[in-house]
């Protein structure tokens, strides 16, 4: 996807799914063939889109699914906040915590106990918690988006809908303020 | 055992008529008797009265001196508030605590002391004070504490710690305070001579017509804080039709820093009572109720007395004296600590024996208050101020104060100042001559009517008290050079999220909220941003709010960033990267860290400028 010779250079962007379902990530693919035209002003960079790892250059526009639940997700969401111009928080994850931040009245270690040793569908002859320097920490609790990092827009939904995204992608990338009429905005 | 519950509750219960609406009633004697409203108690009271269980559970959670698990025999209440921190509860708090073996919220094991720390007693010219079960004592030390443990230990009774009464009719023997007036200021109106009986042999000698015409040429506003015209409010509550009409007199003063109601039912009862007879006569009502905060309930027995003395003169009772004689008598409801039952409509539902839930309006209590039927709920300072206007006539009143802000105010003065006390001034007085006055005039800021009210700088100190102005219930805290801005903030929102009712979420949220964006700022982790987030929520509560306790909640927060904001400016910085600063991701995997027996590869190697 990179520019061919003689062509403009064309804006790119990053996404990412943290402590998130990848909902809003289906969501995104929801605006169907649209993002064919999508492609024609932008290129993407670091995404499970196009299935890139790394960053590969300055990004106009980060868009980040999923709040923070661990320890990853904060060195993540900190790399965008570094590499995009305008970090967008996309989902109620994202923005509110969503459904993982229901573990935040419980204590994490009756967390990990209930999902690995006294759930009553747990199968763990070994009774272990796991813990592997592969797996990151989890945080004291789930954080959204902008508790951690300076967030420059919010889309909310559960998932927001495509065209919500769309539109709002257009906007932000037309350097105008999106305007999402009221029938978008749901907030779930 | 539980036949004695049984059968005691069932007593209580009788005692209050079996009446559902007396519900606050019933759960504070079962609560004097059994040290807390057990759920067996609490069964055996739903079923006696009638109301359905989870009102009665309701009840007992919400107000704070009740309790379903049984507290000590005796319960020492610290006032918590920053006028008390600033003169020394922390220390105070410390004493009792070693001196007692527990912690705050704690009851020894033997059952029998328990130390809890409350909201503003209406003590503050005298801090740091305490309630020793009913019993006020006041200017605590560490020394202090220690021989009240001391003395609690060997006799249990919590009267025999008054050593010394105070001034005044705190020396009356149903009193026996060692509270003390700090009369400071008498003025012309609420404190002058009186001449018992007058107001209302003059009152009656009017038809009800008349009377209000009179508190409406007086142009008196209510002296509660929000300053609604006392004249139409009762006109509203005459012209509404009811079979019973109800007058009630506002005795719950709660918002922190204010006590002179406590010095106008100690030394003025009469002028009070008065007060609610002559709207009584005027609304059309016959039964009167003062709504006394649980704080000053060791004044009951002496205000119960003069209720009694006004019956036996015939100025009070199925045939008041004079030239229209009509039937009018007072009852008085006790409180059980809930600020919010200051808002007139939250003290209806408490005082028909709910919790202290705002209503909604309209209709408002006028039209339908008190158990459904038209109600005036006056401030006690403004019924002080009916009795005046009665006795010397509604043009010697308003030629006090200014146009828009006719008669006198008290206001009551704590906090660095050399001459804490009530001070009446006439509105218009401006802010620095009360600190002349009260010797605080070095203060750096001064709170206007308490935490809901506005906090001053020193430019503003000209400005004066009155409706059009500073308006305030009377609260004046002042606060000296070296005190700590964001601290007295904190401690005023906390006290909004510990009495926020938690019925609409503005309110309940909001507070949270405000509470840790301040904590984060104090603790240098904040960001200019988060000034305007303040700002916005606290917009937003205001708008929002149910009623005036979360309109007014964001108040210390708003109008601090006005007046004070290069403090904040000072303590706020930008993350050079777009990080906040507020998130430590040390601490945030300290848990897990401890959980797996493992470090984190992130956390330790963050960048400097966040540790």
């Amino acid at each position: 996807m990179s520019a061919r010779p003689g062509e403009r250079q064309k804006p790119k962007i990053a996404t990412v799914s943290l402590a998130g379902c990848f909902g809003c990530h289906m969501s995104i693919l929801d605006i169907d063939e649209r993002i064919l035209d999508l492609a024609k002003v932008v290129e993407f960079s670091r995404s499970p889109i196009n299935d890139l790892k790394k960053f590969d250059g300055r990004c106009a526009v980060g868009i980040v699914e999923g709040g923070c639940a661990n320890e990853e997700n904060v060195e993540v969401l900190r790399e965008f906040r570094r590499k995009c111009d305008i970090l967008v928080s996309l989902g109620d994850c994202a923005t509110m915590g969503g459904i993982p931040a229901l573990r935040n009245s419980i204590p994490l270690s009756e967390c990990l106990e209930t999902a690995y040793l006294d759930g009553p569908t747990v199968v763990n002859p070994l009774g272990r918690i796991p813990s592997d320097e592969e797996i990151p920490l989890l945080l004291d609790k789930v954080y959204p988006c902008h508790e951690i990092v300076k967030i420059d827009l919010f889309l909310p939904g559960c998932p927001p809908s495509a065209e919500a995204i769309f539109s709002a992608l257009t906007g932000i990338l037309g350097k105008s303020r999106p305007d999402l009429p009221y029938e978008l905005l749901k907030y779930d | 055992m539980s036949e004695t519950l049984e059968s005691t509750v069932r007593r209580i219960c009788r005692s209050h008529g079996g009446d559902p609406t007396r519900l606050m009633d019933i759960a504070r004697d079962v609560q004097d008797r059994f040290g807390c409203v057990a759920p067996a108690a609490m069964d055996l009271i739903s079923r006696i009265t009638g109301a359905p269980r989870v009102e009665v559970e309701s009840l007992v959670s919400f107000y704070s001196f009740l309790s379903r698990s049984p507290k000590g025999q005796v319960v020492i209440r610290l006032c918590d508030d920053i006028i008390d921190r600033m003169h020394g509860y922390h220390r105070v708090a410390r004493a009792f605590s070693e001196e007692l073996g527990i912690g705050l919220g704690e009851t020894t094991a033997d059952g029998k002391i328990s130390l809890e720390r409350t909201a503003c007693i209406g003590l503050s010219d005298q801090a740091p004070a305490a309630l020793v079960n009913e019993v006020p004592v006041t200017e605590l030390s560490t020394d202090r504490a220690r021989e009240i443990v001391a003395g609690l230990r060997e006799h249990m009774d919590p009267r025999r710690l008054v050593t010394r009464s105070g001034d005044g009719q705190n020396a009356h023997p149903l009193v026996r305070a060692m509270v003390r007036n700090n009369l400071r200021q008498v003025g012309p109106l609420v404190f002058s001579e009186q001449v018992r009986g007058k107001a209302i042999s003059n009152a009656l000698a009017m038809s009800p017509a008349e009377v209000i015409r009179a508190v409406k040429n007086a142009r008196l506003r209510g002296r509660g804080g929000a300053g609604f015209p006392a004249g139409m409010k009762w006109e509203y509550a005459r012209a509404s039709t009811g079979e019973r009409k109800f007058v009630i007199g506002n005795a719950d003063e709660g918002e922190p820093g204010t006590f002179k109601d406590r010095v106008l039912l100690t030394e003025l009862p009469d002028r009070v009572f008065a007060g609610m007879t002559i709207a009584g006569y005027a609304i059309g009502a016959k039964e009167g109720i003062l709504y006394l905060r649980g704080e000053y309930a060791y004044l009951r027995p002496y205000l119960e007395a003069v209720l009694a003395q006004r019956r036996s003169d015939g100025l009070l009772g199925p045939k008041v004296a004079g030239k229209n004689p009509f039937a009018f008598d007072i009852r008085i409801q006790m409180g059980a600590g809930a600020y919010v039952c200051g808002e007139e409509s939250a003290l209806l539902e408490s005082c028909e024996g709910r919790r202290g839930d705002p209503r909604n309006r309209p209709p408002f209590p006028a039209q339908k208050g008190y158990l459904g039927g038209p109600t005036v709920v006056n401030n006690v300072e403004t019924l002080c101020c009916v009795t005046k206007i009665l006795e010397a006539g509604p043009a010697e009143f308003a030629q006090h104060g200014s146009t828009g802000s006719t008669g006198t105010k008290l206001l009551s003065v704590s906090g660095d100042c050399r001459l804490p006390g009530i001070y009446e001034v006439p509105f218009g007085t401006p802010l620095a001559e009360v600190l002349r006055l009260a010797q605080g005039e070095d203060a750096f800021a001064v709170q206007v009517g308490g935490p809901s009210g506005q906090l001053v700088s020193r430019t503003e100190f000209t400005r004066t008290i009155d409706y059009e102005n500073l308006a305030t219930g009377g609260s004046i805290m002042v606060f000296g050079p070296g005190r700590n801005l964001l601290e007295i903030v904190h401690a005023f929102l906390e006290f909004f999220a510990d009495e926020s009712c938690g019925y609409c979420t503005p309110c309940r949220a909001g507070t949270a909220f405000l509470l840790r964006m301040v904590e984060r700022i104090a603790a240098g982790r904040g960001e200019p941003a988060d000034l305007a987030r303040m700002e916005e929520l606290g917009l937003t509560m205001k708008a929002a709010s149910r009623c005036g306790l979360g309109q007014t909640a964001a108040n210390p927060v708003l109008t601090s960033l006005v007046n004070f904001r290069p403090v904040y400016d000072a303590l706020v910085k930008e993350d050079p990267e777009g990080f906040r600063r507020s998130f430590e991701l040390d601490k945030a995997v300290m848990e897990a860290e401890l959980l797996s027996g493992r470090r984190s590869k992130h956390a330790g190697i963050e960048k400097g400028g966040h540790r």
